[in-house]
């Protein structure tokens, strides 16, 4: 076989030999045939006059939001202020827990790798897999609808990412610094406050603006399961089919999120 | 003038150097707490009736029901998966031509700033918003929902994999263009190549995320085990709530774990 293509002169330069080619090719294949099988299986009971008329249903829905209601501006003051005191005061929640967690997840702070460190770890992921949503529908159930709800919503949400990005920050933490302060005697609280916050106080800060950026947006919607905030007006918008008012809280949402963005990367500029 | 005493105790320099800036935060959040946490109200009464619910969802946890809902949890998760697979697929796919117009080095400025709209667009708009008007327009069903996680992904995909676009060595670029390669060519052996490692740890991140989130826009009728969990909370059946709780946690947890292991195998 090599000898074959030796003589063929002069021979073409390929990315892969023949082996490797096949195998990339059945390997997209394989990956293919997955897809559209799936495919297959979701839309197995769509009902497709529906989706051709789609850009029918989009132009109309689009020509009844025209214009936006802009004197519902108005009304969308005070929950507006509510959605981001839901995710101020969430975000605030979510640091006090997540602190604790991500030390005793951390594998060069935890007290017991083997019995506390899982435990943690799997706080951690609990949190971050359900998302806010989920935990503002079961919370709504128990403390009955309101911001309150929302609020613990986003903070169960948030010690998750907090907390897994902290616990990495200190693992990544210079030990040098943690022995010096230990060379002086130091007690394992001290260590911590002298040796490893001052560390990963800017990691924290920066991580906390971050998630607090991500839930103005998520506390936007939470309302929709009846958790406080502008969601609520979304919701009632949406049943009675007041297009121009949802176009408007659209508008709303839009600019505040864009707003507590250019907040978040000014800050965390700042931080780094 | 005063007399320069040296401290005797040394300080830990303060997070924040202004003093005025410092106390001027401190008040104003204290003033803040006050006020966010007064805007809540909070209805004790209610609390506590809720107190017995709590109680019956946290021995749901302990005793999640997966039999008597089972067919509805079944049926939710394939739905949930299968819109994963295919809006992830389509999505990263759909973002390489979007991610290569928003990247400043590969484009001309009218395509880079309909993209960075585009992008802005996408990732602003929060999943559950685009959910509810595709479910407007397309009707209720995975359908919607395989729509709203593509095109959350291709914003996702797109803004990062720009930002990596914008960085490759412009030598590679350089030296295809000399050799006299179209522009699919460059793409396909100066940039592609470059941003592959990147665009496949992307992707399984986002295959991650689009699971999590196929979970959550079924509450607003676009398909995915949200509708079945959202239809249990609504009879207060904890126990199979709790069970499907527990099936995506223990599904992210493996995602996790398999991503991690073929990222670590790709570098």
């Amino acid at each position: 076989m090599k000898a074959a293509t030796h003589k063929k002169a002069p021979p073409r330069w390929q990315l892969r030999d023949s082996a490797s080619t096949w195998r990339h090719f059945l390997s997209w294949l394989a990956g293919t045939m997955l897809v559209v099988w799936c495919f297959q299986i979701m839309t197995n009971e769509t009902i497709w006059s529906f989706v051709y008329d789609a850009p029918r249903q989009a132009v109309d829905i689009g020509s009844r939001m025209l214009p936006p209601d802009w004197a519902y501006t108005r009304e969308l003051l005070w929950p507006m202020w509510e959605t981001i005191n839901m995710a101020t005061l969430g975000t605030l929640i979510g640091v006090v827990i997540a602190v604790p967690v991500a030390f005793l997840a951390a594998r060069n702070t935890t007290p017991s790798a083997l019995f506390i460190r899982p435990i943690a770890l799997f706080v951690i992921v609990a949190s971050r897999s359900i998302n806010s949503l989920i935990w503002a529908l079961l919370l709504v159930t128990i403390v009955g609808p309101g911001p309150l709800a929302g609020v613990f919503a986003i903070a169960l949400r948030s010690i998750g990412f907090i907390g897994k990005l902290l616990y990495e920050a200190i693992e990544e933490i210079d030990e040098r610094q943690v022995q010096a302060i230990t060379a002086t005697g130091a007690s394992s609280p001290q260590i911590m406050a002298w040796g490893i916050v001052p560390q990963i106080s800017p990691a924290l800060a920066g991580i906390t603006v971050f998630r607090w950026d991500i839930n103005i947006r998520e506390s936007t919607v939470l309302g929709l399961v009846g958790a406080g905030g502008v969601g609520m007006k979304l919701e009632s918008a949406l049943n009675t089919l007041a297009w121009p008012k949802v176009f408007m809280l659209l508008i709303a949402i839009f600019a505040t999120v864009a707003v507590s963005e250019w907040i978040s990367a000014k800050v965390r500029h700042k931080l780094l | 003038m005063s007399v320069h005493q040296d401290p005797t105790r040394w300080q830990r320099p303060p997070f924040i150097k202004s003093s005025l800036l410092r106390w001027a935060l401190i008040t104003g959040s204290l003033l803040y707490l006050l006020v966010g946490i007064g805007s809540l109200d909070i209805n004790w009464v209610r609390i506590m009736q809720g107190g017995e619910r709590g109680l019956r969802f946290v021995s749901g946890f302990l005793a999640p029901d997966f039999v008597s809902r089972g067919p509805d949890i079944l049926n939710g998760f394939i739905e949930s998966l299968t819109m994963t697979v295919t809006s992830t697929a389509a999505g990263v796919l759909l973002s390489i031509p979007v991610a290569v117009g928003a990247a400043r080095n590969l484009s001309n400025k009218f395509f880079y700033l309909v993209c960075r709209a585009f992008i802005a667009v996408s990732r602003t708009l929060n999943e559950i918003i685009v959910a509810i008007l595709l479910v407007a327009m397309f009707g209720f069903g995975p359908f919607a929902g395989f729509l709203t996680l593509t095109f959350a992904t291709i914003g996702f995909m797109a803004k990062l994999l720009a930002e990596d676009m914008e960085e490759i060595q412009a030598s590679q670029l350089e030296a295809l263009k000399a050799s006299g390669a179209t522009f699919l060519q460059r793409l396909d052996f100066a940039v592609l190549s470059q941003v592959k490692p990147r665009l496949v740890g992307l992707s399984i991140y986002r295959l991650d995320i689009n699971f999590r989130e196929s979970a959550v826009i079924g509450i607003v009728g676009a398909g995915g085990v949200g509708a079945t969990l959202n239809t249990a909370m609504d009879r207060y059946e904890y126990d199979s709530a709790a069970a499907i709780i527990l099936i995506i946690i223990a599904i992210v947890f493996v995602a996790e774990y398999l991503s991690g292991m073929i990222r670590r195998h790709i570098k």
